[in-house]
């Protein structure tokens, strides 16, 4: 479904991707894990076409985007959801303006099929009861959901979450981490990614994960894999010590 | 004859700072540039946004409206005592209405409006799309395919377009009853006398000179405001750096372009 081939990108002299070979399969729930400044964001960036490799192709469904116009990449990025890692909703508009938003800009749907697949999402949400509230008068979590409803009202090929949990008390995350299996079990076509520094999540919620270390691929496999390699690194990581070969800057 | 080796020569630290920041100005007009272009691009591109279109119209024209009456009558009335202390002294009273018309038409009400639009609507356009920029709200919308200049800007830039220069109007007609007050209760100047050469002075050149002026200064308010706003980092520090700067160089740019439009008017045009 995603493929990068030999896809690096540097700022400046800062190498952050380094000849990256990722590949994400169609319909999984895919972990990208990784401690901060190891290119995940910079990954689901250039998976969503905001930034260009400087070398490489980057192969969504069978296209390759690294070379997309503006305008191009404007209309691929239709075919995403994105949950951003503070949900990132529009403060003017109400929870249903909100999840309205993607339909209107990008749909020629009738005002009523609008509002029916805007209250389907906010149900499969569990957020039939506040429409009518501004993201401000919303707790942490339901400001999550909404943005959850948002990325996918539109009925997404690819749904991306950016840090979902990362600053959330315990409760919220785990009700994260179900929403995120439920929306991946009800849309059986959904491609979902998910960047994250939560390894517990990841074992639990996820079919394959990714693990990106200096630019590159340190591990990509099942939960199973990850929990039974005797890779360093990884190890590392799991353990969550200061101690060990990963390097620090 | 004997050459070194190798020649070496080193740029002065002052002078290569100096060229950085010039490399950077330089820089920064460019996507300027790059920016403008992209506004006249989108806003030929469907979807016509009218809804909010007309609240950009609402907010700055009618919540403007208060403060456009306050200070026009206000500049009106001190320009007619200061003009009208000094054609006391001629006995010519009756100039007063023409003269600070003329003022009031070609500079005063299209700078007077321009700096209070900056201040009142300029401002709240950088900080709100600031915000909307720091909390990834603008980021949202690209990643939803949304063209941030299309939906934030374009609508603010026609919005501004069309009621600046109605709001310079009011500016214009309330100046005139500033001076006229002024003119009948402090100068006791004739009713009729002020009339006539108010008339006679003020061409609707003169009107439609400040008008255009201020649709010039509009479309620099709106589009710099937005940009500044686009622009901004940093949380809610970045937010405050990003008004304080917009309102800043929104007022240099208006006085530029004023002395500018001025120039070409009185030597080309007039």
């Amino acid at each position: 479904m995603i493929y990068f081939q030999g896809v690096s990108k540097a700022f400046g002299s800062h190498v952050v991707l380094d000849e990256l070979d990722l590949d994400i399969p169609k319909g999984k729930i895919t972990f990208i894990l990784g401690k901060s400044g190891e290119g995940k964001s910079v990954t689901i960036k250039h998976i969503m076409g905001l930034l260009k490799p400087d070398k490489g192709r980057i192969i969504v469904d069978g296209f390759d985007i690294s070379d997309y116009s503006k305008d191009e990449v404007r209309l691929y990025r239709r075919k995403f959801g994105m949950l951003f890692q503070h949900a990132a909703l529009f403060d003017s508009m109400t929870v249903l303006d909100n999840v309205l938003f993607p339909l209107r800009e990008h749909t020629v749907m009738s005002k009523k099929s609008m509002l029916s697949r805007a209250n389907e999402v906010l149900e499969q949400t569990g957020l039939p009861h506040i429409k009518r509230k501004f993201p401000s008068e919303l707790s942490t979590g339901e400001k999550k959901r909404v943005g959850l409803a948002r990325a996918l009202v539109a009925k997404p090929k690819i749904l991306l979450y950016d840090e979902p949990t990362t600053g959330m008390d315990p409760l919220v995350c785990e009700m994260i981490d179900k929403l995120i299996v439920e929306v991946g079990n009800t849309e059986k076509e959904l491609t979902s990614i998910v960047i994250s520094h939560d390894l517990k999540a990841a074992l639990a919620t996820s079919h394959n994960i990714i693990m990106l270390y200096k630019g590159k691929v340190a591990l990509s496999g099942s939960p199973d894999e990850f929990r039974s390699t005797k890779d360093p690194i990884v190890r590392q990581f799991f353990s969550g010590k200061i101690e060990g070969p990963m390097e620090f800057f | 004859m004997n050459l070194p080796a190798k020649f070496s020569f080193e740029i002065p630290e002052p002078i290569l700072a100096w060229m950085g920041s010039a490399v950077k100005r330089v820089e920064l007009s460019g996507r300027f540039i790059f920016y403008l272009r992209e506004i006249f691009q989108q806003m030929f591109r469907r979807p016509f946004r009218q809804k909010i279109l007309f609240q950009q119209i609402e907010f700055i024209g009618n919540q403007s409206v208060f403060i456009i009456l306050l200070t026009g009558f206000a500049t009106g009335a001190v320009f007619g005592l200061q003009i009208g202390g000094v054609f006391t002294v001629f006995n010519a009273e009756g100039m007063i209405g023409g003269a600070t018309g003329i003022a009031l038409a070609t500079e005063l009400a299209p700078l007077m409006t321009g700096f209070l639009l900056t201040g009142r609507a300029g401002s709240a356009m950088t900080a709100e799309i600031a915000i909307m920029k720091v909390n990834e709200q603008v980021d949202a919308m690209e990643a939803m395919g949304v063209h941030p200049i299309h939906y934030l800007v374009v609508p603010r830039v026609l919005a501004s377009m069309i009621i600046m220069p109605f709001l310079c109007g009011i500016f214009m007609f309330i100046g005139v009853v500033g001076v006229y007050s002024i003119g009948v209760a402090v100068f006791h100047v004739d009713e009729g006398v002020f009339y006539e050469k108010l008339i006679n002075l003020v061409k609707p050149a003169d009107i439609m000179t400040g008008l255009r002026k201020m649709l010039i200064f509009s479309f620099i308010i709106a589009a710099i405001s937005c940009r500044t706003g686009l622009a901004a980092s940093k949380g809610a520090e970045g937010v405050g750096l990003a008004t304080t700067n917009a309102v800043v160089r929104t007022l240099i740019f208006i006085l530029l372009a004023d002395f500018v439009i001025s120039y070409i008017e009185v030597r080309w045009l007039s």
